[in-house]
């Protein structure tokens, strides 16, 4: 169905928040359920509005975290201390409360248990959100296809889904972390940045042929997608989602 | 690298108001260079307005401009755009 599906002109719809929970000292996930929400696709975003009391209104993008799941959806959301958006998503945000979004959109960077694998999954710090929805879309569609998912984080505090990803990891599912600010005692792990020896040796080789998604901060990003077409992976199957400057 | 670099991506919500079909999976044939490639797959820099460049050659293929209810689109800079209808 891809690229065929008339979505019609998007408009923006109301979404009432049903939880929150805080992932790490930065880091919240909030559920939302979405009256008529037409579903979604994992690796799919949507469009956050938000208007202020004197008409002002700000919008943002955020990836949806969460396997498609009726009219419920998670957004995880990563505090920009001067952000306009994220402090009220993170902060003043509650349970009852409601904004307006429109979505899902983005039919590129998504996958689905048909494409097939094997799956390489590179992310910096939340940039695991839509490969998160993958992986939960994977386990919950039982599929055991090879993939590797590399997380680059903070510290081990920083790492989001963490306790999820250890009960996910197994069945075909690889979780490698990176830690590039701070290690805990006895860490044996990576505890630099991504680069081209860490992604050979933790994907697979470019003759399997792997099908690679990466999301974070664009410089992270960009490293990342040149250390891979540098070992030999093919530009075309090198899916990228780039936050900006901030997130990182 | 400029880190305030985007994909054709962050743009989705916007062409989507416009165009009825799915938008980042439209193939864009850059009107300099020829290189065709995804909508998603295409560099996208924000500031007044938005640019899309060819991730090839940085041509600017795209420029939309927003201002309150209207919304200019210029696409002289490719030579087609494929939508899957």
């Amino acid at each position: 169905m891809e690229g065929t599906t008339v979505l019609g002109r998007l408009t923006w719809q109301p979404a009432d928040a049903t939880g929150v929970v805080a992932e790490t000292p930065r880091a919240k996930t909030i559920a939302f359920d979405v009256p008529g929400w037409a579903g979604h696709r994992a690796g799919q975003h949507l469009d956050v509005r938000l208007t202020a009391e004197d008409g002002y209104q700000a919008e943002r993008s955020y990836s949806i975290a969460s396997a498609p799941d009726g009219t419920r959806i998670e957004l995880t959301v990563v505090r920009i201390a001067d952000g306009e958006v994220s402090p009220y998503l993170t902060d003043d945000l509650h349970p009852g409360d409601q904004i307006e979004l429109r979505g899902p959109v983005g039919g590129y960077f998504v996958w689905e248990p048909p494409l097939g694998g094997p799956l390489l999954l590179v992310a910096g710090g939340s940039g695991v959100a839509p490969l998160m929805a993958m992986i939960r879309l994977r386990a919950a569609a039982g599929s055991d296809v090879d993939t590797r998912l590399l997380l680059s984080s903070r510290g081990w505090n920083d790492i989001i889904y963490r306790e999820e990803l250890e009960r996910l990891n197994g069945n075909g599912l690889t979780v490698v972390h990176t830690l590039t600010m701070s290690q805990p005692p006895g860490w044996a792990g990576y505890a630099r940045r991504v680069d081209a020896e860490m992604l050979a040796e933790v994907g697979p080789s470019p003759a399997e042929r792997p099908l690679v998604y990466i999301c974070g901060p664009t410089p992270f990003v960009e490293a990342a997608a040149q250390a891979l077409v540098h070992l030999g992976h093919q530009p075309e199957a090198i899916k990228t989602e780039r936050f900006g400057p901030t997130g990182s | 690298m400029d880190e305030l670099m985007l994909d054709g991506n962050a743009v989705a919500g916007m062409l989507t108001e416009v165009f009825a079909v799915e938008m980042t999976t439209a193939i864009v044939t850059c009107g300099n260079c020829g290189t065709s490639g995804a909508v998603g797959a295409m560099h996208v820099f924000r500031g007044a307005g938005i640019v899309m460049r060819c991730p090839n050659c940085d041509n600017a293929v795209a420029k939309i401009v927003i201002d309150g209810t209207r919304m200019w689109m210029n696409f002289t800079g490719m030579q087609t755009l494929e939508i899957t209808r």
